[in-house]
């Protein structure tokens, strides 16, 4: 093998990981984007190319239809939108991307939901024709909800609004003043594109002298992401306990999990949550050897130097540093369901790795979307509405605010009847 | 300050044996699917990675089309028996004398679409209500959109218009009687990846995946090696080409590749060049565009 391509090769085992989502209104090009992405990036294969080209021509398309790169369901083609999260991954030598390409449609919010709670960084598409609207609101906030950090507004379609710098900058004005009332995103950056032809996204745009900053790809590819994770207080849900029952490891009594915050040693003081229980770590196991220390998200196995009953559900933290535990808790809350939350509803809650059974005493307020304003007067939550509630549990959790840590501060409440996943919560 | 990046390959390979413990944790009888291709060994890989030092807390099943390549179960029964697993087959064959399933018809007759109901019956038999499953969401279109969860109903059906949210790494494996679930812990992984991984790792492979000369036919533009269920037709030469596989599937649909790539790097630096999907070799995603949803829908693993 020769010496460049065997460093490629060490390259590819040191790559970081960037996981971004779309988001923005039906039709602001959102799925062309992706397709334009992997097709400059030469993350597209010829017959996944001929396949499109074929539909494309088919139906008559003027252009090659970069959406039907992602838009993998039958019904999606039929209907030109995107109705499910698709999952697309490209890597460059810098970085390996996980993008999660999310429908517009306020009907399928929860899907949008979904690709956009493991995201680092959120594209919001901006139609330049239309500005911000709604739907441009709704997932802003979302995205800001969800506690995505890096946020990207790429005014797609400048081609239809000739090119023009004004324009652009009109649209950064609307979205800096709606988002001055949002809290958390750390980093905003916006960039004039168009997915169509593909100004500014892997190169840099003729048509756009008057735009100096990065092209889309370029700033995926240098965007910092390694201060996001929280390695102040360490969390550990235990998934599993593995008891070998075998001569050479009889008396093994190993904590199977993937760490959710944090860092641990051999060593270190933990309580065992909710019991209270202390101990110390004896040892962090993987197959491949003991490990000195494991941080998130690592899946790893502890064993702590004494007995105590520990079982699925129980989460081992940091004596220096615990979590909550309690039973009382306020949320904010995303609703997916057809059936509206009012007043009072019983509930499984799935938590980390522990499910117990809940009662919503209240919704407290619903928002409004587009002010951010409190709705206090209609507190009936709706398919698509998000608001704030607070509820009980059966039995007491162990947590922190979502603020703090993404894993021990989430939760989803699951219909008893139907098994259905009707709410995504954040706590407060 | 110290450094806690962790590089995109551990991040994938904790996430999928954070998915291995969850599919354990939360299902009854769990069950993982074992094809012989490079994807399920990776998935064993991984299986034996999440609970060691204990065995695998779940058996394996291959659904065996009857149509296989001798080196694949020949690694399949070595795996089993270093592993110390259960192994159960579910024969395509067996469904087809006792008269469940009845065999295509016709030039290119597959049984492909047969493995759909044997699956679907040995779940039942053996009362599985998770199968494990090596897909990876980079294969296809419809693989795109699916959830690591992935229901399905009492049928054995998927919904894709109406699939249950995935909120981070919270997973709901909730489900009524009869019903059952499709666990992807590769969902993230790329063919590289894979094949990055098998090499970091140091796994054995099946000696199919690597360039060998065989006797082969040509057919519909994908070349078969010739078998005992592969033979010449009228019009078919018979040719002998240095080949391997990329995708280990029925002996009679999985098309090879022309390479010389005998080991792990010379493979690696063949899928960086590689202009087509590993897939673009098999001639049932061929068959029309939406082939694959319409055979997961059904069941299709
Ligand atoms: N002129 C022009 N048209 C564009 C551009 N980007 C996308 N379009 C067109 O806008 C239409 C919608 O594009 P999609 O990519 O399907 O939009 P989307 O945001 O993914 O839509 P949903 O997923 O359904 O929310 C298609 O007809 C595209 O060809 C652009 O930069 N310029
Ligand atoms: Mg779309």
């Amino acid at each position: 093998m020769s010496e460049e391509s065997s460093g490629a090769v060490g390259g590819y085992l040191d790559m970081d990981l960037l996981r971004f989502t779309t988001a923005g209104s039906v039709d602001d090009g959102k799925s062309t984007l992706i397709g334009r992405l992997l097709y400059d990036s030469k993350a597209i294969f010829e017959d996944q190319l001929e396949a499109i080209e074929k539909t494309s021509e088919q139906r008559g398309d003027e252009n090659v239809n970069l959406a039907l790169l992602t838009d993998g369901l039958r019904a999606e083609r039929e209907q030109g939108i995107t109705i499910d999260v698709a999952y697309r991954y490209f890597a460059t030598p810098r970085r390996k991307f996980i993008i999660a390409d999310t429908p517009g449609h306020i009907q399928y919010t929860r899907n949008m939901v979904t690709g956009a709670s493991t995201a680092n960084l959120a594209i919001v598409l901006v139609d330049a024709r239309k500005g911000v609207i709604e739907q441009t609101s709704r997932h802003s906030f979302i995205a800001n909800l969800l506690r995505i950090q890096h946020v990207v507004i790429a005014v797609n379609k400048m081609d239809l609004v000739d090119w023009g710098e004004d324009r652009f900058n009109e649209i950064n004005e609307e979205f800096r003043k709606f988002a001055s009332r949002l809290g958390n995103i750390v980093d905003v950056t916006f960039i004039p594109i168009s997915a169509l032809k593909g100004d500014n996204v892997v190169e840099k745009s003729e048509n756009m002298p008057w735009y100096q900053g990065p092209s889309l790809l370029y700033h995926l590819e240098t965007v910092y992401i390694g201060s996001d994770g929280n390695h102040v207080s360490a969390r550990f849900p235990v998934q599993w306990v593995i008891r070998p029952h075998s001569d050479q490891y009889h008396d093994f009594r190993g904590y199977a999990g993937r760490i959710a915050g944090g860092v641990f040693k051999p060593g270190d003081d933990v309580i065992v949550q909710p019991s209270g229980f202390e101990a110390k770590v004896k040892a962090i196991h993987t197959m491949d050897g003991e490990l000195e220390e494991a941080f998130a998200p690592l899946s790893i196995a502890m064993t702590l130097d004494r007995e105590i009953d520990i079982s699925r559900g129980d989460m081992i933290v940091k004596g220096n540093n615990p979590s909550e535990v309690g039973q009382d808790i306020e949320a904010m809350i995303c609703w997916f369901s057809d059936k509206p939350l009012n007043g009072r509803g019983k509930f499984a809650l799935r938590h980390t790795t522990k499910e117990t059974k809940a009662i919503v005493k209240e919704v407290k307020y619903k928002v409004d979307i587009n002010t951010l304003h409190k709705i206090e007067d209609d507190r009936e939550l709706r398919l698509n509405d998000i608001g704030r509630i607070s509820l009980r549990t059966a039995s007491p959790l162990s947590y922190d605010s979502y603020k703090t840590n993404r894993n021990s501060g989430s939760f989803i409440l699951v219909d008893l009847f139907t098994n259905e996943t009707v709410g995504a919560a954040m706590i407060v | 300050m110290p450094d806690y990046t962790v590089t995109h390959l551990n991040q994938i390979e904790s996430e999928a044996i954070f998915v291995l413990r969850e599919t354990a944790a939360q299902f009854e009888r769990p069950v993982l699917l074992f094809s012989g291709g490079k994807d399920s060994i990776v998935m064993t890989h991984l299986a034996r990675k999440a609970f060691w030092p204990a065995r695998i807390p779940f058996p394996l099943l291959h659904i065996d089309t009857g149509h296989n390549f001798r080196e694949t179960i020949e690694y399949r029964d070595a795996l089993v028996k270093e592993l110390g697993a259960n192994l159960i087959v579910g024969s395509v064959q067996k469904a087809i004398d006792e008269g469940r399933v009845v065999e295509e018809k016709g030039l290119n007759a597959s049984r492909n679409a047969l493995q759909i109901q044997t699956l679907l019956d040995a779940l039942e038999e053996g009362q599985y209500d998770a199968a494990l499953g090596g897909g990876r969401r980079d294969e296809e279109k419809a693989r795109a959109k699916e959830r690591f969860f992935s229901h399905r109903d009492e049928f054995g059906q998927w919904d894709p218009k109406n699939q249950r949210p995935e909120l981070w790494n919270i997973f709901n494996g909730r489900m009524s009687p009869g019903e059952h679930f499709r666990v992807f812990p590769l969902s993230n992984w790329t063919e590289m990846d894979v094949w990055q991984y098998l090499k970091r790792e140091g796994v054995d492979l099946p000696s199919l995946y690597f360039a060998h000369e065989r006797e082969i036919v040509v057919r519909n533009g994908a070349i078969l090696a010739v078998s005992e269920f592969v033979q010449p037709r009228e019009g078919e030469a018979l040719e002998k080409r240095q080949i391997r596989f990329r995708t280990m599937g029925d002996a009679t649909i999985t098309g090879a590749v022309e390479s010389d790539a005998s080991n792990m790097d010379m493979i690696i630096e063949e899928v960086a060049a590689a202009r087509e999907t590993e897939r673009g070799n098999r001639a049932d995603d061929k068959r029309s565009e939406s082939a694959m949803e319409d055979r997961k829908k059904q069941g299709y693993f």
